[in-house]
């Protein structure tokens, strides 16, 4: 269903972290960016769609104007808006915004670290944007930082704190059908494998809490399509819940290690899994709304012989490509559809 | 990241280190006696109380070189002395063999049964020694307190943090060579067959539900893999089975420790460089190395007959050849530790240097213990 393109280099690997790739697709520049964390460094690829133009950024974690502090980056991640695309990177510091070249900083954001360091680690991790024109990001202690976003320039606000987990977060996303029927477009996740379900707004509310498991299992990666919540686990599960009324529609054993990244194809409805046991796979989910029921078909298994995945996500809407990043690997491997 | 790092990843490379010198120890035929104490001594310094509670405290991880540092003085804590290329080539094992465990944990949780391996081990090296044994049982209530009540996803931010520490390190080891586990680029092969880790499924199964909640739809698909069902669960307790094999002795007399440096050039482009700036070290940092250094209450007889040398390779010439040839890349360098201006910090160092028996009886340790003291306060 799919063969190897050719790889994409990056400066450094990919360190071992949930969801470690960002793509962003420029169609008016034929270009396709692409982000990869490596402990305190974010690498940026551009790639042109002829295949024949590269180019290389890095940027780097640490306060403005501090120069020798540094901190660890949990995740690099595109914000698509309808007024602008910007790229957020999380860390133990804080949050930073650029433009989605990485060429300006636009915001930065301190987390409250406590003096002397805590037995509870404290950092940002779980980035989304959100309609019509918000950055949700997660924090280590649960809370949800949401930022008002202006159409351009740098006056970017915090809006609100979400409280209502009480873990990690882990990741979140949003509605990502473009339908506007969908009641919630935000799904959020946390290291104890709940799942909270939002409606965004001048104040965010809350619809659904679906709890994790009964022994405490980390949802790392999820996913909102159609409002259909699809969750990747620790256990190597995915489930698919509906989102308003946490209905459990599917339930897969998909693998035999630790889930790190999911992505969905919008317009296709394919779903890509990939996790620390090498392997990537494609299955497609379709809804009938009739019986209210969601049908999810395997299609595809890629394995990265030797790898545990980080990262894997579509190039494209229809899901015509897939890229995937791995621990220790210096390079982005894609797989397109002949 | 996670700020419990450090006491796993302290605990496992001792162990690793202790095995590989129990191994050199009997290999080279060094008088059991003498072996015994070195061993003794190690541990007993590696669990000293102080140590252990300055180890414990939620703190950011080492940067390399003063792990690197802190294993040093560690492996200098008796009465052996390993030359450079051993310490050099005794830390990658040490190093490249945990990276493994970490690797092939099952899953994170299962990073505290490979600890316990560990510790099963070393408590089984000190088995003739109550006061050690009392240590060693000490060290494992506190690893059973801090870190049985953790959560899946807590255990994995340590490993994530751990993987950042290994990252980019492919030193190719004879031992993983010959038995398969590491292939000739120096990367870990990671299997897609064997049993699943303790709460997974085996993946091939979808099953579709209906809105009431029954299953109406059960599909299987082809899993890419030949995998079984998980094993049995290993114990979290002071003793009992660990069921995994990862943290257990894979040395002995017959597999001898083997590195190979050659062919590494090939992945130096993608090596990390040591990083050679300044470091201002952060005041836990020399706190915990003041700790050791303090602690060294070693009982150290006067003749200069007791001491000896172990030698990490086969032969003193390819010791010395090791020294030689080993590529820039991967030398950890003079230990250049650039303390902070901290007066309080400096004064404390200072007093344990002045708290080091004075003109002990053999010559060369003595002096070069005190260039290593002198080298690390560099900067000062």
């Amino acid at each position: 269903m799919y063969h190897k393109e050719k790889s994409l280099q990056i400066k450094n690997s990919a360190s071992a972290l949930y969801n470690n790739l960002g793509v962003l697709r420029i169609a008016p520049k034929q270009l396709t960016y692409f982000t990869v964390v490596h402990a305190n460094v974010v690498n940026m690829v551009s790639a042109s769609w002829d295949g024949l133009n590269y180019s290389h950024r890095q940027l780097q974690s640490k306060e403005p104007n501090v120069a020798t502090s540094t901190s660890l980056i949990m995740q690099a991640a595109f914000c698509a808006l309808p007024s602008r695309d910007l790229l957020v990177v999380t860390s133990q510091k804080g949050i930073q915004i650029y433009e989605s070249d990485g060429s300006i900083m636009v915001y930065w954001h301190a987390l409250e670290t406590p003096e002397t360091p805590t037995e509870t680690a404290v950092f940002a991790r779980g980035i989304s944007a959100v309609w019509e024109n918000y950055i949700c990001v997660g924090v280590s202690s649960g809370a949800i930082l949401v930022f008002d976003i202006p159409s351009k320039g740098s006056n970017i606000t915090l809006s609100e704190v979400l409280e209502e987990h009480n873990e990690s977060i882990t990741d979140m996303a949003p509605e990502c059908s473009g339908s506007q029927e969908c009641i919630a477009n935000l799904v959020t996740a946390d290291d104890g494998g709940n799942l909270c379900l939002w409606k965004s707004g001048e104040e965010f509310q809350v619809l659904n809490k679906i709890p994790g498991f009964e022994y405490v299992m980390s949802c790392s990666s999820v996913k909102l399509w159609k409002g259909t919540v699809v969750a990747g686990y620790g256990s190597g599960q995915i489930r698919l819940y509906e989102a308003v009324t946490g209905i459990l529609h599917a339930e897969v054993n998909a693998h035999a290690r630790w889930i790190y990244s999911l992505d969905i194809a919008p317009f296709s409805g394919l779903l890509l899994s990939a996790a620390e046991d090498s392997l990537v796979r494609v299955w497609h989910l379709s809804m009938t709304p009739e019986t209210n029921t969601v049908e999810v078909a395997h299609l595809h298994n890629e394995c990265v012989t030797d790898t545990q995945i980080c990262g894997a996500k579509f190039c494209d809407g229809d899901g015509y490509a897939f890229a995937v990043t791995g621990y220790d690997l210096s390079e982005i491997i894609r797989y397109v559809q002949p | 990241m996670s700020s419990r790092t450090l006491p796993l990843l302290f605990i496992n490379l001792g162990g690793e280190m202790l095995y590989i010198l129990d191994q050199r120890l009997r290999a080279q035929n060094i008088p059991a006696d003498k072996a015994k104490k070195v061993m003794n001594d190690i541990i007993t310094t590696m669990f000293h109380k102080k140590f252990l509670e300055e180890l414990f405290k939620p703190q950011e991880l080492y940067s390399k070189k003063t792990l690197r540092t802190v294993f040093d003085r560690l492996a200098h804590a008796s009465i052996m002395r390993l030359n450079q290329a051993s310490m050099d080539k005794l830390y990658d094992l040490m190093t490249m063999a945990f990276k493994y465990q970490v690797l092939l944990c099952p899953r994170p949780k299962d990073l505290l049964l490979v600890s316990f391996n560990h510790m099963d081990a070393i408590k089984d090296f000190a088995r003739e020694s109550p006061s050690i044994l009392a240590q060693v049982d000490e060290t494992y209530q506190q690893l059973i307190e801090m870190y049985t009540p953790l959560s899946s996803g807590d255990f994995q931010l340590i490993r994530q943090t751990l993987l950042i520490f290994f990252q980019d390190m492919h030193i190719r080891v004879s031992i993983f060579l010959k038995d398969k586990v590491q292939n000739s680029n120096g990367r870990f092969v990671l299997p897609t067959t064997g049993p699943v880790p303790h709460g997974t499924q085996v993946p091939g199964l979808i099953r579709i539900f209906s809105c009431t909640g029954e299953e109406l739809t059960r599909l299987q698909f082809n899993n890419g893999g030949n995998y079984t069902g998980a094993l049995r669960e290993g114990s979290f307790d002071l003793c009992g089975e660990r069921i995994t094999k990862l943290g257990t002795n894979m040395y002995s007399v017959s597999r001898p420790v083997e590195t190979h440096m050659s062919g590494t050039s090939k992945n130096s482009a993608q090596h990390k460089k040591v990083n050679s700036a300044p470091n201002p070290l952060a005041k836990e940092e020399l706190n915990l190395l003041a700790m050791l250094m303090g602690g060294l209450e070693v009982d150290k007889p006067g003749n200069t007959d007791s001491g000896f040398r172990v030698n990490l390779f086969a032969t003193d010439e390819e010791e010395e050849e090791a020294l030689l040839s080993r590529p820039d890349e991967l030398s950890y360098g003079i230990i250049n530790i650039q303390a902070t201006q901290d007066q309080q910090t400096n004064a404390e160092l200072a007093k344990i240097m002045g708290e080091f028996p004075q003109g002990e009886d053999h010559p060369s340790s003595a002096s070069s213990k005190g260039d290593d003291l002198l080298a690390m306060m560099d900067g000062l």
